[in-house]
């Protein structure tokens, strides 16, 4: 019989994954959420008529790899089962638990790779849930994907090179652009050179985005802390600390982001273990250097969604991981994987990380009112005042506080939530554990769920 | 009602077509996400549970859930994931 294999995520890593299994003679299903291959940063418009922009005012330097990554996969789509606007909302052992179209579906498998890529992390400040403060990852998507911007007058805050590029791209499209802020200092830009060096060209693709900033007169200032964003029901300014000065930028807008968290979820569902990975500051499924999830026979981890390497990375990660199933599945090779490569990547991150940090710091000083959950509204005080009563562990803060219970299941707030908790005990935030992934994934109808008892 | 959250800066000459946004009809433009094509007229999305705030979704990448609005028939809709028709009716009010 042949191998059933189900590839999750139609991003750079899944598609890549998908090519090297059918150049070795497979047919995999692929199943992504979104109605067009491409994930994140390849991400293709609507398919409707009047969508005028090209590749070039899309993808910027990176047009030339969107178009061979979305010409791999019309080259493969003929083998595949490509299964667009699904979600895999749950994992059993041997199925996928899908939703498409408003249909509940099992789809057996055999041998699963996932390449659920990321999203953006957060660090909340009092005001955060005002209408016009967007995941920077969002304001993105909104420009590239709809040809929106966020708001008239715009605040870049955060950290990591998405916050250089985005604002780049905002101010491009010729939305003002009221400041980028970072609480990285030096901007981020006095990394470990070795690092750096390691992938040289995309460090000066950063370097140029800043370059171009300070050149259109946007302000671009490092080691802020910022205080608050201001409002009643809509944004209109934030105020951040420079130099120990309070500082306010007018704006309507605020994308805010710092780095990329793996989208693990259904790696966990599926049987990965998990691990702190300390450059990354967060945990992550456990793989060995081939992609092949550790004490999980037949699961495969690419891309983002086991660890952030970015984009040239996460194509390589796709290839590597469809090379370890291969050769699990007794299949000779037909070329080899590029680990060198990957490897400069890897180093290439971890400096990055250290350059623009997540800014754990501010965990401690967010005041008692500020929200952290925004699902559920739970507060900063609610989760310290769980650790004095004498809870240390996140999931049993969650269930006293529902902090981490609500319909994003902990993706927005998980990543801070253990920060504050953590700086309350003062202990570091690996001890005080990871919040559980929980089926559905993703919300889905009752009738969709009802499948699902035993 | 106010200006709109977000503004246009390009791919502005899709066709445009009508939606009934709580009852009233409004302009958007084909290819619009519902979460596009409510805050480019309105300053918010709907009012957040417990609280009554105002939200306007967050991620705009179908992860965060801040953004479910209804259609007039009762499904619930995730605002920033599902592409708006001419004819269609959202309602953002309970
Ligand atoms: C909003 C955003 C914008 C970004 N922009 C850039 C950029 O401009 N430049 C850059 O260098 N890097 C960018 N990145 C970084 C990006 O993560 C990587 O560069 C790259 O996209 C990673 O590729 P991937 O294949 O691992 O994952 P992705 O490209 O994220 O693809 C993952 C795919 O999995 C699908 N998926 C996830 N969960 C499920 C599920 N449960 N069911 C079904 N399908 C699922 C998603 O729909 C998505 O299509 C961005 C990241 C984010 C979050
Ligand atoms: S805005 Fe986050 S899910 Fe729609």
């Amino acid at each position: 019989m042949n191998t059933r294999v189900a590839i999750v995520g139609g991003g750079p890593a899944g598609i890549r994954a998908a090519e090297r299994l059918v150049e070795h003679g497979l047919s995999p299903i692929l199943l992504d959420e979104a109605p067009r291959i491409g994930g994140r940063i390849y991400q293709q418009l609507p398919e409707v008529r009047g969508f005028r922009r090209d590749g070039k005012a899309l993808y910027g330097f990176e047009a030339g790899k969107a178009e061979d990554l979305h010409a791999a996969f019309a080259r493969i789509q003929p083998q595949l089962d490509y299964r667009p606007g699904t979600t895999v909302f749950d994992i059993a052992s041997d199925r996928l638990i899908t939703l498409g179209d408003g249909r509940r579906e099992e789809i057996a498998y055999d041998r699963l790779i996932l390449a659920t890529g990321a999203m953006d992390r957060i660090m909340p400040l009092p005001g955060w849930t005002l209408p016009g403060v967007f995941a920077l990852g969002g304001a993105q998507i909104a420009l590239k994907h709809q040809g929106c911007a966020i708001g008239h007058s715009v605040v870049f805050l955060g950290s990591g090179p998405l916050l250089y590029l985005a604002a780049y791209q905002y101010a491009k499209a010729g939305v003002n652009v009221a400041a980028v802020l970072t609480t990285a200092p030096w901007l981020g830009l006095g990394a470990n050179l070795l690092g750096m060096a390691a992938q040289a060209k995309t460090a000066a693709k950063g370097a140029y985005y800043v370059a171009k900033l300070l050149s259109w007169r946007i302000p671009v200032i490092g080691s802020v802390r910022p205080a608050r964003i201001m409002g009643r029901d809509s944004v209109e300014g934030l105020e951040v600390l420079v130099d120990g000065r309070l500082r306010q930028f007018d704006c309507d807008a605020v994308a805010l982001g710092y780095g990329l968290k793996s989208e693990s979820q259904l790696a966990e569902l599926a049987g990965a273990q998990f691990v702190f990975d300390r450059a990354q500051n967060q945990w992550l499924p456990e793989i060995d250097d081939h992609g092949r999830a550790v004490g999980r026979d037949g699961l495969y981890l690419a891309g983002d969604g086991a660890g952030i390497q970015g984009a040239d990375a996460a194509e390589l990660r796709g290839r590597i991981a469809a090379g370890a199933l291969l050769q699990d599945l007794g299949i000779a090779l037909k070329d080899a994987g590029d680990f060198g490569t990957l490897k400069r990547w890897h180093r290439f991150r971890v400096a990055l990380e250290q350059a623009m940090p997540f800014p754990s710091h501010l965990a401690a000083d967010l005041p008692d009112a500020s929200i952290l959950c925004r699902c559920e509204n739970i507060t900063a005080g609610e989760v310290r005042a769980a650790a004095d009563q004498g809870l240390r562990e996140i999931n049993r803060v969650k269930a006293a506080t529902r902090l981490g219970m609500g319909r994003c299941q902990g993706r927005i707030c998980g990543i801070a939530g253990a920060e504050v908790l953590a700086a309350k005990l003062g202990v570091s935030v690996d001890s005080v554990g990871r919040l559980r992934a929980q089926p559905p994934v993703k919300p889905v109808p009752i009738e969709a769920l009802a499948g699902d008892a035993p | 009602m106010g200006r709109g959250q977000f503004r246009r800066v390009a791919e502005r000459e899709r066709r445009r077509i009508a939606f009934l946004l709580d009852g009233v009809e409004t302009e958007a433009l084909e290819g619009d996400t519902v979460l596009i094509a409510i805050l480019t007229t309105r300053a918010h999305l709907r009012m957040a549970e417990f609280t009554e705030a105002p939200r306007a979704g967050f991620c705009l990448m179908g992860a965060c859930q801040d953004c479910w609005v209804a259609s007039a028939d009762g499904r619930s809709l995730r605002a920033c994931t599902t592409y708006v028709a001419e004819g269609m009716a959202i309602v953002t009010r309970r």
